[in-house]
């Protein structure tokens, strides 16, 4: 008989599981293919389901076990990969009509260890075009749905990978945060979403967006599913000239502490207010109170440079990106058009991005262009620069008096589809609370801390400071802990179902 | 000093970016309103103050000069819109009046 209430458990759990001999990987991952196969129509999570490799994987892992071999913590539970990711098996599109079809000749490093590591991959998951934007709305392949309520956005970019945790399409995903990009999904879908320090897990073959801020982390549903991944994505790697060459700190066993009294524990006065929706800012407040409670110090400090980042940041990024996104030149890989003769290169060049690129990306190419150009450039660009260094001062005197800091991960629960997609700079503002972290190339993670009045999930921001990223998982575990008590269980049992869902709880 | 649909096309030309009249012109107001927003980072940039130009300190990251496994012709051109001889084929390069 088929238990669909595996599909609901913990990867730990599953892990758990698989190691005693209670299930195997071909049929979590068998279940797992039945769930995208029923919910996927109506969430867009996936863009690509390689159904076959998968259960091969799965296959090969069983087998490994079953000869005795030692295998990782993780080994033989499926997950999900943002299309960001290169694969050398399956397409990689980045959410762009310019990579359509586009299949990598190599693998990223995070897919490598995942590989290695028996992790079966079910396929990749619809992110925002090029990973611009907060609602994954600016993918060419249509927008993905958030599974608490379908007419609302499951954040952005990583919206795919968010909604398929949520889902329970997938017990993990991997996704990229440039500007809140696993934070912002993971809040506003009741799930765990972690930045990890910059430099912590490698870039290599993840599409480079903007290369300074960019930086792989873990999807998850548990605290402890995330230390777990995190721990297997982490650590040196030589393909990445900004890979850091230091041990990983203990994440899992920080996860498992469960304890935060004694830490201190900084609330950011900038990031509330004004713009703020009131049911984030009560989630909020009880979450710091009950840190309190459990003999945390909690002391408000004041960042107050963090009020010129998002415009730091919205300089920075299009600048970096235009640099970038200079590659998809219709050249050696991807969409090429107009290329009938008559056209020389930069004609086809033009053509082909200028009906390959979406709108959110021609938008940040033309503000990166002009921040870049003569005239500009010290006006924007260097502008902006100076602003990060503001931003990375503030984080050293808060981190002086604070073990971590502590935020709402964004001003609002998730916004209907549609609703800002005609307005920029709402859409920016998404962004407001996570952006300060990627400037200053800290830790920082979301955690689900509750829902609005209307059901929507919240999310609480822990940032560390750099190489420290043991805080935010002391800090998420505990959280954990004390707010499924007050629950009486997971969060995501608080959803209601999909109507075509198989998910269930036991 | 507003940007204008003008402003607009000759930045995508900088970009090797095609728009359209039409493009231009939505774009132009939508771009004002984002550059208009974010030009308050010049109120804090005073002039002491350094650069910071990416989250790690950067340094030059060397290996040792060996040949290492890379990719086949083959994979190298699987990906490409187009191939020729075992070679990536380009449009032609140099435009009529050079």
């Amino acid at each position: 008989m088929t238990d669909y209430s595996l599909l609901t458990r913990p990867a730990h759990e599953l892990a758990e599981m698989l190691r005693a001999g209670d299930v195997t990987s071909e049929e979590l991952t068998s279940l797992h293919l039945e769930q995208i196969e029923a919910t996927n129509l109506t969430l867009n999570a996936f863009l690509v389901v390689d159904a076959d490799g998968a259960l091969a994987a799965a296959r090969a892992v069983d087998a490994r076990r079953a000869a005795g071999e030692e295998l990782g913590p993780l080994a033989g539970v499926p997950i999900a990969i943002k299309d960001n990711f290169c694969t050398r098996d399956l397409p990689t599109t980045c959410g762009s009509r310019m990579l359509e079809g586009w299949v990598p000749p190599y693998d990223a490093t995070i897919i490598t260890r995942l590989r290695e590591a028996g992790l079966v991959i079910l396929g990749k998951t619809n992110m925002d075009e090029f990973a611009m934007g907060s609602s994954t709305e600016t993918s060419a392949f249509g927008p993905t749905r958030n599974p608490w309520d379908t007419d609302r956005i499951p954040g952005g970019s990583g919206g795919g990978s968010s909604a398929a945790v949520a889902g329970f399409l997938a017990p993990l995903a991997v996704g990229s945060d440039t500007g809140g990009s696993i934070r912002q999904p993971g809040a506003v879908t009741g799930t765990v979403g972690v930045k990890p320090t910059y430099g912590g897990v490698s870039r290599y073959g993840v599409v480079a967006m903007a290369s300074s801020l960019d930086q792989p982390g873990p999807v998850a549903r548990t605290v402890l599913d995330a230390a777990l991944l995190h721990e297997v994505m982490a650590g040196h790697d030589p393909m990445d000239s900004t890979s850091i060459n230091q041990p990983v700190p203990e994440l899992v066993e920080a996860a498992r502490a469960l304890d935060v009294s004694g830490m201190r524990i900084g609330v950011v006065k900038e990031l509330g207010g004004e713009g703020y929706d009131e049911a984030v800012e009560e989630r909020f407040l009880a979450a710091v109170q009950l840190l309190r409670d459990a003999g945390a110090e909690v002391i408000e400090v004041s960042c107050p440079n963090f009020t010129y980042a998002l415009s730091a940041y919205y300089l920075i990024h299009p600048a970096e990106v235009s640099s970038n996104l200079a590659r998809f030149d219709a050249m050696r890989y991807g969409l090429r058009l107009g290329d009938d003769g008559t056209n020389g290169a930069e004609a086809v060049t033009s053509i082909t991005r200028g009906e390959g690129f979406g709108r959110e990306v021609k938008r940040r190419l033309i503000i990166g262009t002009h921040a870049l150009s003569s005239g500009y450039h010290d006006q924007y660009y260097g502008s902006a620069q100076k602003v990060r260094t503001l931003v990375a001062r503030d984080f050293d005197a808060a981190f002086e008096l604070c073990d971590v800091l502590v935020s709402p991960t964004t001003p609002t629960p998730a916004f209907k589809i549609g609703e800002r997609m005609n307005d920029p700079m709402a859409m920016y503002k998404a962004d407001l609370c996570t952006i300060p972290s990627n400037l200053a190339g800290n830790a920082a993670a979301s955690f689900p801390i509750g829902v609005s009045e209307e059901g929507l999930p919240i999310g609480l921001q822990v940032m560390a400071p750099p190489l420290k990223d043991d805080r935010l998982y002391r800090v998420g575990g505990w959280l954990e802990l004390v707010m499924e008590e007050t629950w009486g269980g997971a969060l995501l049992r608080q959803m209601k179902p999909l109507p075509e869902t198989k998910a269930v709880f036991s | 000093m507003a940007l204008t649909a003008d402003d607009v096309a000759r930045l995508a030309g900088l970009a090797r970016l095609h728009l359209s009249e039409a493009e231009c012109a939505a774009l132009a107001p939508e771009l004002d309103i984002i550059l208009s927003s974010v030009k308050q980072v010049s109120e804090v940039a005073r002039a002491d103050i350094p650069l910071m130009t990416h989250a790690l300190p950067l340094t030059n990251v060397m290996r040792a000069d060996v040949v290492t496994p890379s990719l086949t012709p083959q994979q190298a051109l699987a990906g490409a819109p187009a191939e020729e001889d075992g070679r990536f084929r380009v449009p032609q390069i140099l435009g009529e009046e050079s």
